[in-house]
């Protein structure tokens, strides 16, 4: 038992081992003070946050939409929701074009009506995101909802409380550590987004040029500066798993 | 295994079929911006043979891999604008691409075919601002292809092989002539020496020339 749990151990922390190996320690403050990653990694940052707020605000309504209504083709519905979650990343950016690109279905009525076309802007990044990380946020918050007693919320409706009232005040608060890892997961899966931004939003640095677009790039021509962005992303990954499995989840699931 | 330029994808899957053919032996060909495959031979990709659109590709490989034989090279290559099919902006030369009303792919400038274009925009005069810069020439072709960009520099190769976009000529004396080096990466791989070849043969040169590739 114990020698393929340390295998396991070994397998996921050799490649981060091997990163750190290959940073070129002594060149760090040239490779961070280097303006298209930060460009990249600002980017990242707004887009992804932003991502995951939209993600959020539409989220929850669908994750107690499938959690507690009952309807015709439920089951449907959430596949469907989820797909993209294990699509191709580059199959969703596809999916998108054909849908919002300038020869899409709903893409080229907002060329036409709007002049507004989003491939190759920062909203279409946006756009890539939500779609292939919010069915994390789904997911873990219906699951959680579906844990909790429904007689509470039907105590509530007795007493006259209206329904957004009830998911708002009665609801949500209950699932709330399933709320925070929801958002940390699509954040995360926001962050990593590849395949998607680069079919639907292109690559141009500071409008599409993401910090996993601008590493694979770095990687044909700078190899110290891939290693570097490689190594942010790790670490701002790292910090935001265990910020919380030992805060936020932790505190928050002990008061519950 | 065979690493080529993307912009040989049709011609080197026609040799590599015709090579079977003939009783030769099977070769994989993975087809990527010659950029991309430099950075995978150089950290260890199984490559036998490399391919590359650009000499600076090929010169990186060298450097790495000093025991592998000397490149040559076997074909050429040249710049074209391409246009969605039946050109409704009326594109007519590079300047047009500079219009605020033109959306322009082209590859990023680490690809060959990325710093080509950047050298003819820059031979004629056209300060452009591309709304996307692509991995590789197959990625420029396709946003054209799908109506996505208004237009795109590609190689000539690449156009005429395209159903769905027209294609503007670039002027020779901005065009920029794209050489295609060969090398095989082990002195000692028969396979890989009989796919080079036999892209050298005459052969091959008919499926280059088939496919627009000019001779060196």
């Amino acid at each position: 038992m114990l020698v393929p749990a340390l295998l396991a151990i070994a397998f996921f922390v050799l490649p981060i081992v091997g990163l750190a190996s290959r940073v070129p320690w002594s060149d760090l403050r040239r490779l961070v003070s280097d303006d298209a990653s930060r460009e990249a990694l600002g980017l990242s940052l707004i887009t992804s946050l932003t991502a995951t707020v939209i993600a959020t605000l539409f989220g929850l309504p669908l994750a107690w939409l499938l959690a507690r209504v009952q309807f015709p083709g439920r089951r449907l519905v959430r596949s469907i929701c989820t797909l993209s979650m294990v699509l191709p990343p580059v199959v969703a950016g596809v999916a998108l074009l054909a849908a919002l690109g300038r020869r899409g279905v709903v893409g080229a009525r907002l060329d036409a009506w709007f002049g507004l076309a989003l491939p190759f802007s920062t909203p279409a990044v946006v756009i890539a995101q939500v779609f292939v990380a919010m069915p994390f946020l789904v997911l873990t918050v219906e699951s959680a909802i579906v844990a909790t007693d429904p007689t509470v919320e039907e105590a509530g409706r007795t007493l006259g409380a209206s329904p957004f009232y009830l998911f708002s005040r009665v609801t949500l608060p209950s699932v709330r550590p399933a709320i925070v890892a929801g958002m940390v997961l699509t954040w995360a899966r926001a962050l990593g987004e590849f395949g998607a931004t680069i079919t639907f939003a292109g690559n141009f640095p500071g409008t599409t040029r993401t910090l996993p677009i601008a590493t694979y790039l770095a990687l044909e021509s700078d190899i110290d500066q891939a290693l570097l962005m490689s190594l942010v992303l790790v670490a701002v990954s790292m910090a935001v798993l265990i910020s919380m499995s030992d805060r936020w989840t932790g505190v928050v699931g002990g008061r519950r | 295994m065979v690493f080529a330029a993307a912009s040989l994808t049709d011609v080197f899957t026609q040799i590599a079929a015709d090579l079977e053919a003939e009783g030769g032996p099977r070769v994989t060909v993975s087809f990527a911006g010659s950029s991309t495959l430099s950075a995978q031979i150089i950290e260890g990709a199984p490559a036998d043979v490399f391919a590359s659109a650009s000499l600076v590709q090929m010169e990186e490989v060298m450097r790495a891999r000093p025991e592998a034989g000397a490149p040559v090279v076997f074909a050429t290559n040249g710049l074209v604008i391409v246009v969605e099919r039946g050109n409704p902006l009326g594109i007519r030369d590079v300047a047009d691409l500079a219009d605020d009303d033109v959306t322009v792919a082209v590859a990023d400038a680490q690809v060959p075919v990325g710093a080509y274009s950047a050298a003819m925009l820059a031979a004629a005069g056209v300060a452009l601002e591309p709304v996307t810069l692509e991995f590789d020439v197959r990625g420029v072709l396709t946003k054209v292809e799908l109506g996505e960009v208004d237009a795109g520099v590609v190689y000539a190769t690449d156009a005429s092989s395209s159903d769905g976009v027209d294609s503007i000529a670039v002027p020779d004396e901005f065009d920029q002539q794209a050489e295609y080096p060969i090398v095989a990466l082990s002195d000692d791989d028969a396979d890989a020496q009989a796919f080079i070849s036999y892209v050298l043969s005459d052969a091959g040169r008919v499926r280059l020339d088939e496919f627009g590739f000019g001779a060196p």
